[in-house]
């Protein structure tokens, strides 16, 4: 038996070390429990202070964009779904929004409501998962239970409706798969209520806690300008003071009729982070209320055979519904040629899909601007000149999704 | 407010642009490459685009020149895009960094040079981003087949 050769580095950092006097380079991750998703942070310190951060993603690229080109449109919504997974039906509606815009398509009444409530809720799920890991990092594990208690909560809310508990591919081109169970909207008030009581015990236990405050507090700060300037955007550009939001500034689906706020912080340091990331829940189940008042009856899909299945029983009595159906489903949607850009704010930012279609039923390119790749771009901002323990709740603040970082 | 700025962009560089038009919403003017980072520089200082969202390519074999780079703009003032594209042949494929207007830029052009292999003139660092040193090939191009395997740790016999 020969000795195995050693494994090839598969990355090249930025620097080796040896340039300054009495400084040492560390190797963190990429698999790593404090590194949420894989993620490589290769760093030169001096004592404990990070000089230097260079970070590596990419070890959970999958070839998204390329294996997108070879599929119908429909066929993708699964694919969307693993970019941001605690947050997929948001990337489902940007997705297929972007697809209808192209097909010049507009979305029934019930089905932008629905929508919007669906992809509230998935912020929630979103941020619950965020700040429970940030906080169980540092050492919360009452707040990380109570958190993710409630975060379960909605995975088993929104698998009574979808049939998953993550990954959903719930969206339709022109609409939903399904509308929602009896009694759905019962059992929502109810956990909105678990919510409530939940969440004001994680701000009683966490807000004023020393422990917190020395940890959170003017660590991996950002400021506002620089923000912008590195591609920032959603709940970290608003931790620095920046109100700008999405669904404030360029309302779509049902938030132009929404009442809400737009949290922001003071400095971008992590608390701000942790706080603005609370606040927007908050707001989140406030809009959730509002919108099982608003929520019209009607149809959840289009009435439009180019995306919309027909009805079972019609494909199984007439011809025209049955070739219908069998071309919806072997050749897809056939979508105009023409190129469009979607942004809907996902739960980390600005969540934009650019897609080129030549017409016909698979997509010629579609690229997806994730909030986490440029925020990973941007981090070794927040980690220079910090403690090498910070880096634990700052990487846990930014909340890099490494599914939508690599795609 | 936002067809106003629009129209303002439209009327400044209309006339040196190839094509401009309106794309569901988003102003897209398709510029030579060397004009490039002028543009965007005055998209920035000029007009307020203060966020570069996202720089891609668009691949066409057929066409000369063949690829589309392409970078979309977000006002965080007047909340408005614009996309921007230039059009770069496949022997030549290299056109302005835009890291000294956006640090945006150092993380979307590194991806986009290892994707299309677009070389992005005043950008040091290229290094790969998703994929691994010693990747060969550019494997959003068309002519990258999707099912070539590269495993840099050779599959166990």
């Amino acid at each position: 038996m020969s000795a195995r050769p050693p494994l090839p580095n598969p990355i090249r950092a930025a620097f080796t070390g040896g340039e300054h006097e009495g400084t040492t380079v560390v190797n963190i991750g990429p698999s790593h429990p404090a590194t949420h998703g894989t993620v490589q942070i290769v760093a030169e310190l001096s004592g404990e202070r990070i000089l230097r951060a260079d970070v590596h993603c990419g070890y959970l690229h999958r070839g998204f964009e390329k294996e997108c080109e070879s599929h119908t449109w429909h066929n993708l919504i699964p694919y969307v779904d693993r970019l941001n997974y605690c947050s997929a039906l948001i990337n489902d509606f940007a997705y297929c929004e972007a697809v209808e815009r192209l097909m010049g398509i507009e979305i029934t009444p019930r089905c932008r409501y629905l929508r919007t409530l669906l992809a509230e809720y998935s912020r929630l799920a979103d941020h619950l998962t965020c700040t429970a890991a940030m906080l169980m990092e540092l050492g919360a594990m009452t707040a990380f239970l109570y958190l993710v208690m409630l975060r379960d909560y909605i995975y088993e809310h929104l698998a009574a409706v979808t049939g998953a508990r993550v990954t959903y591919s719930f969206g339709r081109v022109g609409g939903l798969a399904n509308d929602l169970p009896d009694g759905w909207l019962r059992r929502l008030e109810e956990i909105l209520r678990e919510y409530d009581v939940f969440v004001g015990r994680v701000h009683g236990l966490v807000d004023r806690n020393r422990i917190f405050i020395d940890r959170l507090r003017d660590v991996g700060v950002l400021g506002a300008e620089e923000a912008i300037n590195w591609g920032i955007t959603g709940p970290v550009l608003r931790s620095t003071g920046v109100p700008r939001d999405l669904r404030k500034d360029t309302p779509y689906l049902a938030y132009g009729e929404l009442d809400f706020e737009v949290p922001v912080g003071i400095k971008g340091d992590n608390y701000d982070r942790y706080y603005v990331r609370m606040r927007e829940m908050d707001e989140s189940v406030h809009m959730i209320r509002q919108l099982v008042d608003l929520l019209p009856p009607g149809p959840v899909s289009v009435d439009d055979r180019r995306c919309t299945l027909p009805d079972k029983r019609l494909v199984y009595t007439e011809i025209e519904s049955l070739i219908n159906h069998f071309k919806l489903i072997i050749d897809g949607p056939q979508v105009p040629a023409g190129e469009v850009y979607t942004a809907h704010e996902g739960a980390n930012g600005e969540l934009g899909f650019y897609i080129v279609s030549t017409g016909g039923g698979v997509p010629y390119k579609v690229h997806v601007r994730a909030p986490s790749f440029v925020h990973v771009g941007a981090i070794h901002r927040m980690l220079e000149g910090y403690q090498l323990a910070d880096l634990v709740p700052t990487f846990g603040s930014v909340n890099m999704i490494g599914g939508e970082c690599d795609r | 407010m936002s067809v106003g700025v629009h129209d303002r962009v439209a009327a400044r560089w209309g006339a040196q642009a190839l094509e401009v038009a309106d794309s569901h919403g988003t102003l897209a003017i398709l510029v030579e490459p060397a004009r490039l980072a002028e543009v965007a520089r005055s998209l920035k200082d000029e007009f307020g685009f203060n966020l570069l969202l996202d720089v891609t390519a668009v691949d066409w074999p057929e066409r000369t020149p063949r690829f589309d780079v392409v970078y979309h703009f977000y006002s965080t003032r007047d909340f408005v895009r614009v996309r921007l594209k230039a059009r770069v042949p496949v022997d030549a494929p290299v056109v302005d960094s835009l890291v000294p207007l956006y640090n945006s830029a150092r993380f979307a052009e590194r991806e986009c040079h290892e994707m299309y292999g677009i070389e992005f003139r005043g950008n040091a660092d290229l290094r790969p981003i998703l994929l691994y040193e010693g990747f060969v090939g550019h494997p959003l191009r068309k002519d990258y087949p999707k099912h070539r395997e590269q495993p840099l740790v050779p599959y166990r016999k």
